[in-house]
């Protein structure tokens, strides 16, 4: 699958914590780890992402 | 003072100590609470002889288990105390979760149309167990009540159990062909018996106390539910707050893990805790105590003629109300299967009970388990993600989905599918829901027309026929007539089901014909879960 990803999307992104403590950043992720959960929904689709994100634990 | 009194019931010298001689008996119950009174009833009701043995004379001390849930009241209203308990219990529907100063959000527990309880009521234990004991002490041929009889060993030469008994004027001995532990989390049969009964503790600790208030603590005069995740006035904790009968409320605040219990016991502590959250209106202290938790339960919950039910064979954290309603919910599955035993069936059907119901114990657990870790998140980035979620909550409805202040008690889905393409809006495993119906012209509920026995219902045009099954076959119908759509609605038309006697839906059929209605009367026979079918 492409994807639509780009320099612009991690630009928005990372602008998104510009200024913001450890701590406001973190809970900003976790809204958005939140958001876009509810937005893919429960499933085959979400146990394969935490299964992945769990893979490069260092 | 407490608000309610507490009368104690008679010990009476067991004629045993009269020179009578040893009783054997086909059921002994050890402990009348609420469990142990509740299994004398649905016994008794079968025509089974039971004696219950209590250590104690009193009902309950302080209003402990106050939730009742639906499926809980509609085995209470099989017990015979279930309009009782709805006419003194607080209903109710408005519920408010606060996070820090701030309301997230407030719900309406709109009754759905057409059952005769609600979701649950709110009724002190004690209230429970003395409607129990009076509803008891109609069987009086039948339920041999004995208070301050202590049951201080047991023995199982594997067709009997050998009870000893202590009274003030001296010990007995007592036969039972089964026993049953209904007593409590601390169980003594249990420890007699080294059963491991393991699980989660938890190290947080909750104060709970009971308040008497002329005012209602709320902005207005119905009863409602407020709940606080971070409560202003109660620095960085839960705190719960909803109204019990006679203007009792009940405030649960969580301490944390290293709050100092006895200091936390004392009024000293106390009034200014509770102040913070009632303010300046008139209150008395009923009732309170601090207490930590665990989730745990047996390996098995029958060990051949001693079996284990509510809190002796599994306990749970308060969230949800599990504790109380788990235990009905075994003694609902227990009753008809030992009753059916002792008059003759095959004993496998108590094993059936050992598999449904610690599917239902560790439900429970994973319910309050879960409930627990909300409430008390176990790290920092877990308390972010709480939090968030309670911040997303007041907009988004999926996070107000996730937050978790106790899942309320369901009866939980047995794994009873026999190969079936039935279609039907209801589903094998799964318990009956209440409608209205009318019977010889009189209107009433689904629920009151169930016996308590086997039965078959068969849905038709205009309503439904719904059979007793005695020995496998169709008895006599009560003929129900769907006077208000619901009855098609929520059970289809030109399909009938067998119905266990715990209201579980066993078997399903499209096919209405005699044969095949007396085909499904014969598989009444067997309708418990067995372990190939839960695994």
């Amino acid at each position: 699958m492409t994807t639509l990803l780009n320099d612009d999307f991690y630009e928005r992104l990372m602008s998104l914590h510009d200024g913001l403590s450890d701590e406001q950043s973190a809970r900003l992720n976790a809204r958005l780890v939140l958001l876009m959960a509810n937005h893919i929904g429960a499933g085959e689709t979400m146990d394969g992402l935490l299964e992945k994100a769990q893979e490069d634990q260092t | 003072m407490a608000n309610y009194q507490y009368q104690p019931f008679d010990y009476v010298k067991p004629p045993e100590l009269e020179g009578g001689e040893a009783s054997t008996v086909p059921v002994a119950i050890i402990g009348a609470g609420p469990i142990g009174l509740a299994a004398a009833i649905d016994l008794a009701q079968r025509g089974i002889k039971v004696i219950v043995l209590d250590d104690n004379n009193v009902v309950s001390i302080g209003s402990r288990a106050i939730c009742w849930a639906k499926h809980t009241l509609e085995i209470f209203d099989r017990l015979g105390i279930g309009e009782r308990m709805l006419d003194k219990g607080v209903t109710w529907k408005i519920g408010r979760l606060f996070h820090g100063e701030d309301e997230v959000y407030n719900f309406n527990l709109l009754p759905e149309d057409g059952h005769k309880y609600p979701a649950f009521i709110n009724l002190q234990q004690y209230y429970v167990e003395q409607y129990l004991a009076e509803r008891c002490a109609e069987f009086p041929d039948l339920i041999d009540l004995r208070w301050k009889n202590k049951v201080v060993d047991h023995q199982d030469d594997g067709d009997l159990v050998h009870l000893t008994v202590e009274t003030p004027d001296g010990a007995y001995a007592l036969a039972a062909e089964y026993v049953l532990a209904c007593d409590g989390a601390g169980s003594a049969t249990r420890q007699r018996m080294g059963l491991s009964f393991k699980g989660e503790t938890f190290e947080e600790q909750f104060l709970i106390a009971d308040v008497e208030m002329e005012q209602s603590p709320f902005e207005t005069d119905e009863p409602e539910r407020w709940f606080w995740f971070k409560p202003p006035f109660h620095n960085g904790q839960s705190a719960l707050l909803h109204k019990q009968p006679d203007n009792i409320y009940r405030i649960d605040l969580q301490l944390g893990p290293d709050a100092d219990t006895e200091h936390e016991k004392t009024e000293a502590a106390v009034m200014p805790r509770l102040k913070a959250i009632l303010g300046d209106k008139p209150f008395k202290l009923d009732w309170m105590s601090v207490y930590k938790f665990q989730c745990a339960k047996l390996k098995r919950m029958v060990h051949n003629r001693v079996i284990f039910v509510g809190d002796s064979a599994h306990v749970v954290s308060p969230f949800g109300a599990r504790g109380g309603n788990g235990g009905i919910h075994d003694v609902d599955n227990l009753g008809w299967k030992l009753a059916a035993v002792l008059g003759g069936a095959d004993q496998g059907l108590i094993e059936t009970y050992n598999t449904e119901r610690l599917l239902g114990a560790s439900e429970n657990v994973q319910n309050s388990s879960r409930a627990t870790r909300f409430m008390t998140p176990k790290s920092s980035m877990e308390m972010m993600f709480r939090d968030e979620v309670l911040k997303l909550a007041g907009k988004e409805d999926f996070a107000r989905k996730l937050i978790n202040s106790g899942r309320l008690s369901v009866p939980c889905a047995l794994p009873l599918d026999q190969e079936t393409d039935a279609k039907a809006p209801r589903k094998i495993g799964t318990v009956i829901v209440d409608s209205p119906v009318s019977k010889d012209g009189k209107a009433c509920q689904l629920i009151d027309c169930m016996t308590g026995n086997h039965q078959l219902l068969m849905l038709n045009q205009s309503g439904a026929d719904l059979y007793d099954i005695h020995d496998g076959q169709l008895d006599t119908a009560q003929r129900l007539k769907d006077s208000t759509n619901l009855l098609a609605k929520r059970y289809g038309v030109n399909c009938a089901y067998l119905i266990r006697p715990d209201r579980y839906i066993a078997a399903i059929t499209n096919d209405v014909s005699e044969e095949a209605l007396n085909h499904l009367a014969t598989l009444a026979r067997h309708t418990g879960a067995t372990n190939e079918r839960a695994a």
